[in-house]
């Protein structure tokens, strides 16, 4: 990572910075595509703070201006957000120790980017104790949930969105691909994630994001079984 | 009415998704096998999330995306540093737009 500092807090939002830039096209993009749906600003807004999940937003709010029953619009996007479940039990031989209402916060702040930054910067940092840890999970967490508010609320209100010919939405992958590639240090990581790839594109016909899950379970097994062969 | 009973069970059901496991198993041990698994769950899961968007993106296949991100893998596989891989594979996919 570019910064050094010592503090792992300062680290966290440094490290955080070029992810939490990113969010702001497609916090923006959920905002209009939401009041285009027409939800009122209100909804719109609670969308944003209690789920924080694009994906499952955008998910959610194109099943709701098709006319799908509200329970198929829930389950439908919490199955977009299963892959949380895997997070959140990656997580916890790192942060499990931390007292319980800290524990009950991170969970909140529990996102694809957060979890990305803290499992890179946790597998690198193995000296780091466990406040080391929620301090850094912390930097990175504390930016994302204003700037994914804030930049929904200008989608919203101002109908601003990123010009299309601006290719934006290619940082998002781009960035996530710079964040694991430093991971690939054994071969059991090498073909956890080609498993990975290959599963999902190959599984990219099941409803509901759940061919990534099936890929990640499969990923999972593969890289665990050639650590345990070696 | 009906919508805020879709926000309230998502963002409650979301909320449990990334607390059931941090939350309700804290640090009590737990077996290596699990251990084992969970090491690789970051090259499990976040390669297959961006891959659709990197070979199937919206405007259909572009070469100078599927160049760029296979530079920002190499880049940060070689330099094992996030910010130069972002840059090396934004650089590469500039470029190639530039040229097209």
């Amino acid at each position: 990572m570019a910064s050094r500092s010592s503090r792992p807090f300062l680290r966290g939002v440094a490290d955080g910075m070029p992810f939490v830039v990113i969010m702001v096209p497609f916090g923006a993009l959920f905002g209009v595509l939401a009041i285009e749906a027409g939800l009122p600003l209100a909804q719109v807004m609670g969308f944003t703070t209690l789920v924080i999940a694009g994906a499952s937003q955008f998910v959610a709010v194109q099943l709701m201006s098709d006319g799908v029953p509200g329970a198929i619009v829930v389950a439908s996007a919490l199955a977009v957000n299963l892959r949380m479940v895997m997070y959140s039990a990656a997580m916890v031989p790192h942060l499990g120790p931390a007292p319980f209402w800290q524990r009950v916060g991170i969970s909140y702040l529990l996102v694809d980017q957060t979890y990305a930054l803290a499992q890179s910067a946790f597998d690198r940092e193995q000296a780091w104790s466990v406040s080391d840890k929620v301090a850094y999970f912390a930097g990175t967490a504390l930016p994302v949930f204003p700037v994914w508010v804030g930049s929904t609320w200008v989608g919203a209100v101002l109908g601003a969105r990123v010009p299309e010919s601006w290719q934006l939405e290619f940082a998002m992958p781009l960035a996530f691909l710079a964040l694991v590639a430093p991971m690939l240090k054994s071969r059991a990581h090498v073909a956890g994630a080609f498993v990975s790839v290959t599963g999902t594109l190959l599984l990219w016909w099941v409803p509901w994001n759940l061919g990534l899950i099936l890929a990640a379970i499969a990923a999972m097994a593969v890289a665990a079984e050639i650590e345990r062969r070696s | 009415m009906n919508v805020w009973w879709i926000i309230g069970a998502l963002g409650l059901g979301t909320y449990l998704t990334r607390f059931v496991f941090l939350g309700l198993i804290g640090d009590r041990p737990m077996p290596d096998w699990v251990l084992r698994h969970l090491r690789y769950t970051g090259v499990a899961v976040l390669p297959g999330l961006v891959a659709p968007l990197v070979v199937w993106p919206e405007g259909g296949t572009d070469p100078a995306q599927l160049i760029a991100a296979a530079v920002t893998v190499a880049v940060g596989v070689w330099r094992k540093d996030v910010i130069s891989a972002v840059l090396a594979g934004g650089a590469a996919f500039v470029a190639l737009g530039l040229l097209s």
